[in-house]
């Protein structure tokens, strides 16, 4: 359910009805940031961000620092995972 | 309401008529004069060849044209529509004509001739008809076709969508030239011509409906030379199929079943251009089920791969050639995609259409 | 693709895999006496099934494919209503194609299509509106489904509408809330799970203190989960850490694209144009109170229903399906009788072969390589 791409806000379309341009892959459509904006967030900051799109609407800004954080994370499972196993495979042999 | 194409085109019997209406209506299938000025004017100035021959209701073939290239006939026909008629890369008329020299190509056979019927809406624009006239016209040059026999129809509003055309083709196949399911081993592997989903994410970005833009053109091609080159450098190939409705899923599923092997494939390996994956994100689709038109399936024997795909490469239309999976003996009947992820999961025919999903 | 390419690496889920392997047998799991998970959004299963995940995991991990798909629990009556609408000569039918091919009590809206309605599938309500702009002398219909994440966009689709004083637009609204489900299926006294791996997107815009009586009441971990399939394998590492640190909390994998706090801006549109249902159908699990929204008072001329002046008849479910045992766990798909005869994704009889996010179509379509009752199943001639 609720199938959500990662796009990038390119242009705006047309600040009245909270319109904007975004990319994904090299794909182009009009969408909302209705929810995305406020007071403290006006479209014409959105331009150049990472949105989630769900039904022609950005729902959430991606949050760049988060992501990278979260692959470093997933990363460091995997390493220790296997630095545990080897190091059971040793005492196993010793 | 018949009205062959045949007798109004013979060369020298009158002089060539001509259509000034803008728009097509009833009356130019009613058999008349307003049907024989459409026929003359848009069909036979544009498909005009030596070929057509005379005032008659067939074109009459020499065989000896026939036997000079093989010793069997190839002969078929399909039926085209789509929405819209004109798309990025082509329109129906190009579809109607490679479409129909594909089909022949794919069985090892040399096009030669081709039949073309167009049912047209009334309402239809004859400008519109004219461009798909000279598209057809050019597709075949190209292919080194001659459409030599034909008939038009028109219909009520609503009854057609704008331009429906069906092409009948002939053709000779080499003798030797053996293909077909049958001789497809295990071991043998499978590989594509190029990216796939083309004409289908294209037609659905074309429509409209979804608005989205993508700088996407179909794939729709002619065949042959693609298909001469992987016969010549690798005389041994099994099996040749064009991936269209369906996708390359649904024709590895035909092959997977006639052939009673397992396909086995590599998800990373099969070519998709970004901007398809894109349309396939979007709207929650598989491009393994996307229409092509220009692509087609080959198996190949193992120790031929890596020769068929450089042959294919240097080819327009082949620089995205791929050896994409294997038939294996285990799971007769079934394709099986190893998933970028490292899982693995079967790949069924569809039983209609795929749909967007979205919500 | 940035933002989705690196959440598929297979070295990276090597690793993963690995981990969860490790912490599985540290809890003593085994194939007779798994851990069993339950991936609330169909999103997730239809991603556990397009990478074909489980393949990656020891069989001591079971996965339960909840309700989390909005089209599968879309009950017979509301297809029949959406078909009663579609087939006035003056109305324009928008939907998303998700919706097409669900059985009604007699048909699809794919058949109905045929039969004449005009049915169209649109991407967006945006797009449902511009046909009502385009089309000024019909009457526009969208087909508003989907849970909290869908909501924001009806929502302020409507507002839209106001604003611009369209006249021939509505909505027919089956927006439904995962919430109270939940609930639902944990005080089910049959139902046996570990723990949830949350809804990714529905909580982008709910947040994560609705789930907080999952951990404090029912003492389950959640794990709000992203969609691409290391996301699935990262919060399943989340969930089996909590069994190990004997922990049970709701958790967050997702934080590029959920904040805890969810989408207040979103909230408010959704909370101005609807207000909750007493109660909403779901196929395969029945009527469940507080599950659904309707349309405020204030906005009734947006109101499909209230337009339309529908029958709302309620025709229950085939009998022969056991969704709602799949939905919970007590049922695998192949175990249904109607599985892969009576029941195809061809002629989908349950709900849950109705989506390829439905479990049992997601079993007929990608599984079953080393599954031979599946296998079986699948194969066996129609009734």
């Amino acid at each position: 359910m609720c199938l959500g791409v990662p796009g990038r806000i390119t242009a705006i379309d047309d600040a009245a009805s909270l319109s904007a341009w975004v990319e994904v892959a090299g794909i182009r459509r009009k969408v909302s940031v209705a929810c995305i904006v406020d007071a403290a967030h006006p479209i014409e900051a959105c331009v150049g961000e990472w949105v989630l799109v769900h039904v022609g609407f950005a729902m959430s800004r991606i949050d760049e620092a988060e992501a990278e954080a979260t692959l470093r994370v997933l990363a460091e499972i995997g390493e220790l995972a296997v630095e545990r196993e080897a190091m059971l495979t040793t005492e196993a042999t010793a | 309401m018949t009205s062959p194409m045949k007798p109004l085109i013979a060369p020298a019997a009158t002089s060539r008529r001509s259509l000034s209406a803008t728009k097509v209506t009833l009356a130019h299938g009613g058999g008349g004069r307003a049907m024989r000025d459409l026929i003359d004017d848009v069909f036979v100035a544009a498909f005009a060849n030596p070929d057509m021959g005379d005032m008659d209701d067939q074109a009459r073939l020499d065989l000896a044209r026939f036997t000079a290239i093989g010793d069997r006939l190839a002969f078929t026909t399909d039926g085209f529509v789509v929405d819209p008629v004109e798309f990025p890369g082509g329109d129906v008329g190009k579809l109607a004509v490679y479409g129909t020299v594909n089909d022949l190509a794919v069985g090892g056979a040399r096009p030669l001739h081709l039949s073309c019927a167009v049912i047209i809406e009334e309402g239809a624009d004859v400008a519109l008809l004219r461009r798909l006239a000279a598209s057809m016209r050019a597709a075949a040059d190209e292919c080194g076709v001659t459409i030599v026999t034909g008939d038009t129809k028109v219909v009520g509003r609503g009854q057609a969508d704008k331009v429906f055309i069906t092409t009948a083709g002939v053709g000779a196949i080499p003798a030797g030239r053996m293909l077909g399911t049958r001789r497809v081993c295990a071991g043998d592997a499978i590989l594509v011509n190029g990216p796939i989903g083309d004409h289908g994410a294209t037609i659905m970005a074309a429509r409209g409906d979804m608005a989205l833009e993508a700088d996407i053109r179909s794939d729709c091609r002619a065949l042959t030379p693609l298909i001469e080159a992987l016969l010549a450098a690798s005389p041994d190939t099994r099996f040749i199929r064009d991936a269209t409705r369906g996708g390359i899923a649904s024709t590895l599923s035909e092959l997977a079943g006639e052939a009673g092997l397992g396909i086995r494939l590599e998800e990373k390996a099969i070519p998709v251009r970004e901007q398809v994956r894109g349309i396939c994100e979007i709207l929650g689709l598989d491009p393994l089920y996307l229409a092509n038109e220009g692509t087609f399936i080959a198996a190949v024997p193992a120790e031929a791969a890596a020769a068929a795909v450089a042959a294919l490469r240097a080819l327009p239309g082949g620089e995205g050639a791929a050896v994409i999976g294997r038939a294996t003996a285990e799971r007769p009947g079934g394709v099986v995609l190893d998933t970028v992820f490292g899982g693995s999961r079967i790949v069924d025919m569809l039983f209609g259409e795929q749909l967007p999903r979205i919500c | 693709m940035k933002h989705a390419d690196e959440y598929r690496d297979h070295d990276l889920a090597k690793g993963l895999a690995h981990a969860v392997a490790g912490q599985l047998a540290a809890l003593g799991a085994t194939e007779a006496r798994p851990i069993r998970l339950m991936e609330v959004c169909g999103g997730h299963t239809h991603a556990i099934f397009r990478y074909g995940l489980a393949d990656l995991l020891p069989k001591s991990l079971e996965f339960l494919h909840g309700p989390g798909c909005p089209v599968c629990v879309l009950p017979r009556g509301r297809v029949d209503d959406c078909i009663a609408i579609a087939r006035h000569p003056d109305v324009i039918f928008a939907t998303f194609g998700d919706a097409m091919r669900v059985p009604g009590s007699t048909r699809s809206l794919l058949q109905a299509k045929a039969d004449g309605a005009d049915v169209r599938m649109v991407y967006s309500p945006l797009d449902a509106l511009a046909l009502a702009r385009r089309n000024p002398d019909r009457r526009v219909v969208f087909f508003g489904l989907g849970f909290e994440t869908t909501m924001p966009s009806t929502a302020l689709t409507v507002l839209q509408a106001e604003a611009e004083g369209i006249g021939n637009f509505s909505i027919l609204c089956n927006h439904i809330t995962i919430i109270p489900t939940l609930r639902a299926i944990l005080d089910d006294p049959l139902m046996e799970l570990d723990g949830f791996i949350g809804p990714g997107h529905v909580t982008m815009i709910i947040g994560t203190e609705p789930y907080g009586f999952i951990a404090s009441e029912y003492r389950k971990p959640l794990v709000v989960a992203g969609f691409e399939p290391l996301d699935l394998l990262h919060a399943i590492h989340m969930i089996l850490q909590q069994k190990l640190d004997g922990r049970c909390e709701i958790e967050n994998q997702y934080q590029r694209v959920v904040p805890n706090t969810g989408n207040p801006v979103a909230r408010k549109a959704v909370e101005r144009v609807y207000e909750p249902r007493a109660t909403s159908e779901w196929r395969g699990l029945g009527d469940i109170a507080l599950s659904g929204v309707q349309f405020r008072p204030a906005y009734r001329r947006f109101d499909a229903e209230a337009i339309f002046a529908l029958r709302g008849e309620r025709v229950a479910d085939p009998v022969e399906c056991r969704c709602g045992d799949v939905l919970k766990g007590l049922a695998k798909p192949w175990q249904c009788p109607a599985f892969g005869g009576a029941c195809s994704p061809e002629m989908p009889l349950g709900a849950l072969m109705v989506s390829s996010e439905g479990a049992c179509a997601a079993y007929y379509q990608y599984s079953g390589l080393q599954n031979s009752a599946l296998d079986a199943a699948r194969n066996k001639v129609p009734a």
